[in-house]
């Protein structure tokens, strides 16, 4: 951006001169407030903030009791990859995530079309979504391990049900705004039910649809750590549990690490599937 | 095939829109139907292509629709209606994909419509790279891929640039000359209800009802912008409607 003072220079010596009959450029008064694309600047504020804690716990500054060393986690995070550990414990947490989120999403979307859909299944299960969102799913974990067994089954259902409630909330909310004209013109031509909700109304959905599959993933990640507060001997949140109760920083922080880097990557994944898909989109 | 509005009466709560329209649609003529706003004339063509019902009267079909018509009561919407993830073809082919026509066939009208209204080169764009007035004309070139019997259009060039419309009006002339088609033409612009219609309904304000009928004999290929008899005709008309037009834009809306 160029320097505005710079422009307003000839108007000011004008007007400090008093001749307002003299030629003025018109200021330039259109700029910001729209976002741009900024390469790099994300990767730098990671570094920045890592660089500051390392600086911070070598000189003292930060006690090794409120954050560990960064290059200490980064030591410990080359343990779990030098021994395989790190494929011990993502193996069975990458499944459990795969396969809870699986279900929740597939069912959540299928609820939230239906609603969407039919006026009768919105006035029986809209109310009854609003009543199950709020609750948090870890205060039920006694009660799953009754339902579904101590083993993995307790542990999908919550991750489940965790991806379920915001996946049908995003789904119905993504149906209601598909383009009334575009469905009215899918009558006026004689196209069929079905051929209405699959050409016009899921794929006019789709935009809304991923955009809370981000949410409902990232709460599928949050889950995963409460799933495994159900005597999992391996993944990723047992490993920072097991961690958290001997005050071991670096363990801790090394799985919260995966644990974000596990969001970065399902979140850039969404947005891959968006970009293949919805090129469409002005 | 002809359709006839038998006695149209309609309210929308207690606000009556439509009072007692009767009004025939002849085979292979261009009916504009032009009035103030909110004169219902929307309305009655949602009535004339089954997208909505009446409260009183019959909206009736006549006389054999023609032979492969998919879908004799077609419409052109304002707003265009593509499928923004659809390209070009796919918009035409969309509609013939619930006939169970076979393949081959669907993409030879598909072709023969693109063709016909000079959109070949544009087949596989998506809308979002298209002007406002090309998809009108993939619009266009989607009803004309079902060969209806009545084409119903609701203002379909009022979304457009005035440049663009004078186009569209000499292609919509031309498609006609070339095969007369019916059609029944929604409008509040009167150059255009001039220039397309060999009939022109006026409505008055709401409740709306047949204020009178124009009949223009001059034959669509030979109406030019600015031919004076058509200015004269244009005159009468905004005659007819000015004072109902500026009554109906001092009414309170009823919201």
């Amino acid at each position: 951006m160029s320097d505005p003072d710079t422009d307003r220079r000839p108007a000011e010596a004008a007007a400090a001169t008093g001749d307002a009959s003299a030629p003025r450029p018109v200021p330039y008064r259109g700029g910001g407030y729209r976002p741009v694309h900024i390469r790099g600047i994300g990767i730098v504020t990671f570094i920045v903030l890592i660089a500051l804690v390392e600086w911070g716990t070598r000189t003292g500054w930060i006690s090794n009791l409120t954050l560990p060393r960064p290059s200490d986690v980064l030591a410990t995070f080359g343990d779990l990859w030098t021994t395989g550990m790190l494929w011990t414990h993502m193996a069975p947490s990458l499944s459990r995530l795969v396969v809870g989120a699986a279900m929740g999403v597939s069912a959540g979307i299928a609820v939230g079309v239906a609603i969407g859909l039919f006026s009768v299944v919105r006035a029986g299960l809209v109310p009854l979504v609003a009543a199950l969102f709020p609750i948090p799913k870890i205060a039920l974990l006694p009660l799953f391990v009754i339902w579904f067994g101590i083993d993995e089954g307790s542990k999908y259902a919550l991750i489940a049900l965790g991806t379920f409630t915001p996946t049908v909330v995003s789904t119905y909310g993504a149906v209601d705004n598909v383009d009334r004209t575009l469905i009215r013109m899918g009558q006026s031509f004689g196209l069929s039910w079905v051929s209405i909700v699959r050409k016009i109304v899921l794929p006019g959905a789709l935009p809304g649809i991923l955009s809370g599959l981000r949410v409902s993933l990232a709460i599928g990640i949050i889950l995963l750590v409460a799933a495994e507060m159900l005597g999992a001997q391996y993944g990723i949140g047992a490993y920072i549990l097991e961690a958290g109760s001997l005050y071991d920083l670096e363990r801790l922080f090394a799985g919260v690490v995966i644990l974000s880097a596990l969001g970065v990557l399902t979140s850039s994944g969404i947005g891959w599937v968006e970009r293949r898909l919805l090129d469409w989109r002005v | 095939m002809e359709l006839r509005l038998d006695g149209i009466s309609h309210r929308y709560g207690d606000v009556e829109v439509l009072s007692d329209i009767d009004l025939t649609i002849p085979e292979g003529r261009i009916v504009c139907i032009v009035g103030p706003s909110g004169c219902g004339k929307s309305t009655l063509l949602r009535f004339l292509g089954g997208l909505e019902v009446p409260e009183r009267g019959a909206v009736l079909q006549q006389g054999p629709r023609p032979a492969d018509c998919l879908n004799p009561l077609t419409y052109i919407f304002q707003d265009f209606a593509l499928l923004p993830w659809r390209s070009v073809a796919g918009n035409i082919r969309l509609v013939l994909e619930d006939s169970r026509l076979p393949g081959a066939e669907m993409g030879r009208i598909v072709d023969d419509v693109l063709a016909r209204t000079r959109l070949t080169d544009f087949r596989d764009a998506l809308p979002k790279q298209l002007s406002g007035g090309m998809k009108q004309r993939v619009a266009i070139a989607r009803a004309m891929a079902v060969n209806p019997a009545v084409m119903l259009m609701d203002e379909p060039l009022s979304a457009l640039d005035s440049q663009t419309r004078e186009l569209l009006m000499d292609d919509l002339v031309s498609l006609w000359t070339r095969a007369p088609f019916t059609a029944v033409y929604v409008t509040h612009n009167l150059a255009e209800a001039v220039r397309l219609g060999h009939r022109i309904v006026v409505l008055s304000r709401r409740p709306g009802a047949v204020r009178e009928i124009v009949e223009i004999d001059t034959p669509l290929a030979e109406r030019r912008m600015g031919d004076p008899a058509l200015d004269a005709q244009q005159a009468r008309l905004w005659q007819l409607m000015r004072d109902e037009a500026a009554a109906a834009d001092a009414e309170l809306a009823d919201v």
